[in-house]
């Protein structure tokens, strides 16, 4: 019954067509979660089809992954209730999901990679006597998972840490296969798939749809989601925005369900003058990401970079200030080539990084406020060789004065200090190094609103001091209210900067979503394209040119 | 679905077959390496080749067995991903526990005693040595899961507690207990054949060489007993379900939770088996010296750890074999004969194996990295 047979192609309609009647697979009614303050979810229902692929759409931190984790019992709602087979479920942990038959396929792999193929996939279900693993058992029913998969090319005894990724993915297919799991939730199952193992990848979801399985397919890509999913559900800020069929929805209906908000009257723009190229990106190609990226950022320009999180942006940032290597292109600070830098030389230059991971890359936790805003120039307070701790607590005080960071005092432990003061201080020690140009990864993450206000205030201060300010954010409504021009970022291919007011939600989304480029609106019909396009034709054309633009960013 | 979409493995099921077999062979191939060379040095330093005579080989093979004992254990630890810098004082704790116990129950010595309590002081005094360990192991297990601390931190306040625990019962001395089967169980006094070989001979390659191979060939009863164990602790690990999920929580923690395995109650056990070993490795070094010193195995927990990653275990997890750590054991206890039959001094020796455990846990290092 629950396993997937191979039943041929026709009479699928007819069946899909006769389960609508049939009771709901899964019903989640009134979710709500609270952590803390945050309202992650907030009384969201989803109803799920027996053999149906329902996409679980929404931007970052939508609370798609929080709904999920307490259907698979690793969270417990603070209200509401799940109905599944018609029957009321509430979960403990992984082990209740298992036994009602509800299997999770998570965005990171979850295998052991020493062990087998056939241990991987019974693992914690093995089948035993007095003890004793009865391999002969375990062999057949994985054979019969990977045979229902399409796959017995991959050997039950295989090391599984020897398997390509795609091969790994499907070999937790099988592991929900052979749990008999009648709902499957996969978490963006593709983000780490090439192109031809996601092909792989949609072939096995939509055979096991095709068996009476229901699948919840969560994804940024809108167009995966057209490829494989039958119906939709939009989350945004905790709550269920809308759901529907795909075949009869436009993407760019869907893109609008996930944006939705408003620009709010919080972006207090200070005027200031773009001057003359500062940072220069020729084809920067990284490791894995960025591929090929061009970009020209100007004195006293804010520019923002948008994308999903895991599209490159980070890794973009990271080449440009030599902590990751660069394979190929250049990277130039006024005219003069950097490329394959180390950060101190990138410092000295007066290029700083503000890491998006404050807690354990981008301040020291337990030091205090004056070693931390101080820590990347202490020179002015040495003199031989002996650091006067009475000279940098003054200049910190007078950091702490200019950027109105609330703290008892230049020696409280940074720790001490809510996380957008602690965030102004990691921005005090950019400027406090003379930086020139700022590379900003998130820097109004998990930061109150009344901090972000601040510190976009203090952004437009510092472009009006002709700094050039790179700023990666995946808040679209700061950097459309901030920036003075954008770029979109989608799996490693950055788009043309084009002036804000050229950018609306919808397009950004699009790009960064790799949606539909093929109906453009009229608001940003090029860079839809541009992320469609792949990265050859952008090499042949653009890469040959030394110095591409000596006037940009007018 | 075409052909070309097929995700490949990246190795075919030979060369998997290759890799195991070199994995395995490694170990064998370094001992084996050192056995010729260390030969090749005595008869170029000393004239002589005593150090290849199977008499020494069964020798050393009797001087493995307290460090081999513990690497079974410490290979079920090893694999999970975790450490027991305890086994060292956990030895000479077990040692004096059961040195104790023969002294209690016999004060005037088994010889004045009945066959009866010939036989079974001696075995309660097993038991208590290894329930000792056990028990260390248990609380070892029982802390980190419970405190959520590291392994390393956990083991080694263990590692100073019982040594101060094994001073205490011992009174600050060393317990002097009367001779018992345990002492017999653990000389080498299994004769398996005599060699007469007493001559100066021409070898092709090392020359003139004085070879005084003579006498019984013998090891200790307890070599038996240990590859018994080892031969028990490789079933548990490879066929049965607790060590297939061993594997599996070295391999990916937070998978194994996912996947419903009792994470806590696996650790928790692996630390407990483990402690028996080390008790039991006690109990051989009490019967070896036949007397309970609080102070023995000082160290060993490293010459423990090392027989491991050399044996192939790997200290992030997911890796190790108990016949690759018996192996281990055995190349440790050879380096130590080595260096005693070159006429090397003690300092020498203590040199050699702290270079050898910083060289095995480099090459698991270089493995580790070819494997990603």
């Amino acid at each position: 019954m629950s396993v997937p047979t191979d039943s041929p192609t026709a009479g699928h309609e007819s069946e899909r067509a006769a389960t609508r009647e049939a009771p709901l697979a899964l019903r989640m009614i009134g979710i709500s979660k609270t952590f803390g303050s945050t309202r992650a979810l907030v009384e969201v229902d989803l109803d799920v089809r027996p053999g149906e692929v329902h996409a679980l759409v929404g931007e970052n931190g939508a609370g798609k992954s929080t709904l999920m984790k307490v259907l698979s019992g690793a969270l417990q709602p603070d209200a509401g209730r799940m109905i599944l087979q018609g029957r009321p479920y509430a979960p403990r942990g992984p082990l209740d999901a298992r036994d009602a038959r509800v299997a999770m396929i998570y965005q990171e792999l979850s295998l052991a990679p020493d062990l087998s193929v056939e241990e991987n996939v019974l693992l914690g279900a093995e089948p035993t006597a007095l003890g004793f693993v009865r391999r002969r058992h375990m062999r057949s029913q994985v054979e019969e998972a990977l045979r229902l998969l399409h796959h017995p090319d991959i050997r039950p005894g295989a090391r599984v840490g020897d398997l390509s990724i795609g091969a790994q993915q499907l070999v937790e297919v099988a592991r929900a296969l052979a749990a008999k799991a009648r709902v499957v939730v996969m978490d963006e199952p593709t983000s780490s798939l090439g192109q031809a193992d996601t092909e792989v990848l949609f072939e096995v979801i939509r055979r096991l749809r095709d068996s009476g399985v229901s699948i919840i397919y969560i994804s940024h890509f809108l167009e995966e989601v057209r490829a494989v999913a039958d119906r939709f559900s939009v989350l945004r800020d905790g709550r269920a925005v809308g759901t529907g069929e795909v075949a009869s929805t436009p993407t760019s209906e869907i893109i609008r369900l996930m944006v939705g908000r408003e620009l709010a009257e919080m972006y207090h723009r200070t005027p200031h003058e773009i001057g003359p190229v500062v940072l220069d990106l020729s084809a920067l190609t990284g490791r894995k990401m960025p591929q090929n990226a061009d970009l020209a950022l100007c004195r006293g320009e804010i520019l923002g970079i948008a994308g999903l999180i895991g599209s490159g942006r980070t890794e973009l940032v990271r080449a440009v200030f030599g902590l990751d290597e660069v394979v190929s292109g250049q990277v130039r600070v006024d005219g003069l080539s950097t490329t394959g830098w180390k950060p101190p030389r990138m410092l000295k230059r007066g290029v700083g990084y503000l890491s998006e991971d404050r807690k354990t890359e981008g301040l020291a936790e337990n030091l205090t406020v004056v070693d931390n805003l101080t820590l990347s120039r202490l020179e002015p307070y040495v003199s031989f060789g002996f650091l006067s701790r009475r000279r940098a607590r003054e200049a910190a005080r007078e950091w702490i004065r200019r950027l109105g960071i609330r703290t008892r005092g230049p020696d409280q432990p940074i720790t001490g200090l809510s996380g957008g003061n602690q965030q102004k201080v990691a921005l005090a020690r950019l400027l406090h190094q003379e930086a020139d140009v700022l590379l900003l990864d998130e820097p109004t993450r998990g930061i109150d609103v009344g901090s972000k206000v601040d510190l976009y205030a203090l952004i437009g201060e510092l472009a009006a001091q002709s700094k050039a300010i790179l700023w990666i954010s995946s808040y679209l409504p700061e950097l459309l209210g901030v920036c003075d021009s954008l770029a979109v970022m989608h799996r490693g291919l950055l788009s043309e900067k084009r002036p804000v007011s050229d950018w609306t939600p919808e397009a950004i989304m699009r790009v960064a979503t790799g949606g539909d480029a093929s109906s453009p609106e009229p608001a940003a019909p090029e860079p839809a394209a541009e992320a469609a396009g792949h990265t050859p034709q952008r090499n042949a054309s653009e890469s040959p040119d030394p110095h591409p633009d000596e006037e940009a960013g007018e | 679905m075409t052909r070309d979409s097929q995700p490949e493995l990246l190795e075919t099921p030979r060369q998997a077959a290759h890799r195991r077999i070199i994995n395995l062979l490694g170990p064998m191939i370094g001992l084996v390496l050192v056995v010729f060379a260390g030969g090749i040095a005595e008869q170029r330093m000393e004239g002589s080749l005593n150090y290849w005579s199977p008499q020494n080989q069964c020798l050393i093979l009797t001087q493995t067995v307290t460090v081999a004992i513990g690497a079974i254990g410490m290979t079920l630890v090893i694999i999970s991903a975790g450490i027991d810098l305890s086994a060292g004082s956990v030895i000479a704790l077990a040692a004096v526990a059961s040195a104790w116990t023969v002294r209690e129950l016999a004060p005037a010595g088994l010889a004045g005693l009945g066959g009866f309590e010939a036989v079974w002081v001696p075995v309660v005094a097993v038991i208590a040595g290894v329930a000792i360990g056990c028990l260390a192991g248990g609380a070892n297990g029982f802390l980190i899961t419970r405190l959520k601390l590291a392994p390393f931190i956990i083991t080694l306040g263990m590692m100073t507690f019982a040594r101060g625990a094994a001073k205490g019962i011992a009174n600050m001395q060393r317990i002097d207990a009367p001779l018992n089967w345990i002492s017999e169980f653990t000389a080498a006094n299994l004769v398996l054949f005599r060699t007469n070989f007493h001559r100066v001979y021409d070898l092709p390659l090392l020359g003139e060489v004085h070879i005084g191979w003579v006498g019984p060939v013998a090891i200790s009863p307890a070599v038996v007993a240990a590859v018994a164990l080892a031969i028990g602790a490789a079933v548990l690990l490879g066929r049965m379900r607790f060590g297939r999920h061993v594997f599996a929580i070295g391999s990916n923690e937070a998978t194994a939770r996912l996947c419903g395995i009792r994470v806590e109650r696996t650790k928790w056990l692996i630390y407990a088996l483990a402690g028996m070993t080390f008790g039991l490795a006690g109990v051989t070094d009490f019967g070896r010296l036949s007397v309970g010193d609080p102070t023995t195995a000082m160290g060993k927990e490293l010459d423990i750890i090392a027989a491991v990653v050399i044996g192939g275990g790997s200290l992030s997890g997911g890796a190790g074999s108990v016949f690759g750590s018996l192996i281990g054991a055995l190349l440790m206890a050879h380096l130590r004969n080595l260096c005693v039959h070159l006429g090397l001094p003690n300092y020498v020796q203590e040199m050699v194996v702290g270079a050898v455990i910083v060289v095995a846990v480099t090459v698991d290092r270089l493995r580790q990295r070819r494997r990603d």
